[in-house]
């Protein structure tokens, strides 16, 4: 079971502070990232990001949809995963843990392997899979990185949901029970909203994860961000530069995705501090 | 349709050179060196970076803060690229001003280096919350008992921080096992890489990957096991985890 802890420490998940950012030391530091990110702008080679930057800005619009895709649908099989391993029957509680365990024992790239290389191969020798009209979409390489994404995605979250359902106090349950709500009612009103609540700081840990795993969809030949980098580098035999666009853009994407979600957090009414 | 067993040539698997086994077992070793090298590089980047992060100045304190923000909010496969890239070439640059001539960097090194700097960040991340959970009046005993910083954190801080951090630990080992797998996009023959190559030379790709899926799994699961007798060892005389 990854803790909250463990999601922090791996994925950045909150940013600096406005009023502690300024201190005389830190005056210095900045006068010394500044003259590196000048000497970086003036003395490196970025005369080719003009050329590129249209394919760039596509590259990064499939790597947002990848993410935001994976994600959305990702947490909704998370959600039932997350329960059934509560409260399901035992058949369906094994197969939900054992589905888990392989996907994260598992590295991400040997599964996106697995399924675009191996079912990849498969599928032609069946005529039925090749007459059907999946088939158009099952010669891209788009659909096994989604899939292999929102697998990855859906046992990580699901671990992380079973922890939520499971730490839901009693007594809301039981109060929500006294007042003759059915089980459905139950779950829609109480359980899943509180279990949500509980999960979030990690949700927000996994999805940073969950970007940061985006790129491997670039070696089945998805043209997500890293795979244009790639194609410039190829190119124009730049080594460094490329890359440290690349890096800056993940940066930048990262952040914008913990301020969403510390907007998100915002939002949701606690009691007290 | 022939029945599924006919189906799948077990032979591609056996030890021997027609079969690809051995091939296999092989880079699971090379995975294995490089996940138990870069965690313990790691490690010790780790320990360092926590120390610095609660007990140095202001500007270590802000150059780790740099350091692992970088490390947690750029993907691996990026990072590895750099600093696989960057790695060889300050390396040669160094022995060139030495005037050694080009070195070779062997891809097992180059491999420990780069997972070990990614790790570093993320060990710096749990050392430095599980020595923040030692309770400051042990350390503050110890230092009246006139200690050095460095007795300090032999006979006080590590051993008391260690439950704390072995949950966390555990789960930065799972990881460096899988993230070994990335290696395979700079060309280094571990487990993922020498799979590919095994499918795309026999065609035989569910079978291969689905082998290296079970070596990954079982290292994993193996991995768990071992974990578990840790933790019970280190958590003697505390309270059950609830």
């Amino acid at each position: 079971m990854m803790s909250d802890e463990t999601v922090s420490a791996i994925a950045l998940t909150e940013l600096p502070r406005k009023e502690s950012f300024f201190k005389p030391h830190r005056i210095v530091l900045m006068g010394i990232a500044a003259l590196l990110v000048f000497s970086i702008v003036w003395f490196m080679r970025w005369d080719w990001v003009p050329k590129y930057s249209g394919r760039l800005v596509s590259g990064v619009g499939v790597t947002l949809l990848m993410l935001a895709s994976t994600s959305i649908i990702g947490f909704l099989l998370a959600v039932p995963i997350g329960l059934v391993q509560v409260t399901g029957p035992w058949p369906l509680k094994a197969l939900a843990r054992g589905f888990c365990t392989v996907v994260r024992g598992t590295p991400l790239l040997l599964q996106l392997w697995l399924l675009y290389y191996g079912l990849g191969s498969l599928f032609p020798q069946f005529p039925g899979i090749r007459n059907s009209f999946l088939w158009p979409y099952l010669r891209e390489a788009w659909p096994y990185g989604v899939a292999a994404l929102t697998i990855s995605f859906a046992a990580y979250e699901g671990e992380v949901m079973r922890g939520a359902f499971a730490g839901v106090p009693a007594g809301e349950l039981e109060a929500a029970r006294a007042y003759g709500m059915s089980r459905f009612t139950l779950f829609r009103r109480i359980w899943l909203p509180r279990a949500v609540h509980r999960a979030l700081p990690t949700l927000n840990g996994e999805t940073v994860l969950q970007l940061k795993s985006t790129p491997l969809v670039a070696t089945i030949t998805v043209i997500d961000v890293y795979a244009v980098v790639s194609k410039v580098r190829q190119e124009t035999y730049i080594t460094y530069e490329p890359l440290l666009l690349l890096a800056l853009i993940y940066l930048c994407l990262t952040a914008v995705l913990v301020v969403g979600f510390r907007y998100f957090e915002s939002k949701i009414p606690t009691r007290g501090a | 349709m022939a029945d599924a067993g006919s189906m799948i040539n077990w032979g591609l698997l056996a030890l021997e050179p027609p079969g690809w086994g051995g091939v296999l077992l092989a880079g699971l070793w090379n995975s294995i060196q490089i996940a138990v090298g870069g965690y313990g590089l790691g490690l010790l980047l780790g320990t360092g970076g926590a120390m610095g992060k609660l007990y140095g100045g202001p500007v270590t304190k802000d150059l780790l803060e740099v350091y692992t923000t970088l490390v947690r909010a750029v993907p691996e496969l990026v990072l590895i690229l750099i600093l696989y890239y960057a790695g060889t070439d300050v390396l040669n640059q160094i022995s060139a001003a030495l005037g050694w001539g080009p070195v070779d960097v062997s891809g097992l090194a180059a491999g420990i280096f780069v997972i070990g700097v990614v790790q570093g960040a993320y060990s710096t991340e749990v050392l430095r919350g599980a020595i923040k959970a030692v309770p400051a009046g042990q350390i503050e005993a110890a230092r009246a008992y006139g200690m050095s910083p460095g007795q300090i954190l032999r006979r006080i801080t590590l051993p008391a921080m260690l439950p704390h951090a072995i949950p966390g630990l555990s789960n930065l080992w799972l990881i460096a096992t899988k993230d070994t797998a990335l290696l395979a996009v700079v060309g280094f023959s571990e487990l993922t890489l020498v799979t590919r190559q095994a499918a795309g030379a026999t065609k035989a790709y569910l079978l291969f990957f689905c082998a290296a899926g079970v070596l990954y799994l079982m290292l994993t699961l193996v991995s768990n096991v071992l974990i578990a007798l840790i933790e019970r060892r280190y958590r003697r005389g505390m309270a059950e985890p609830a």
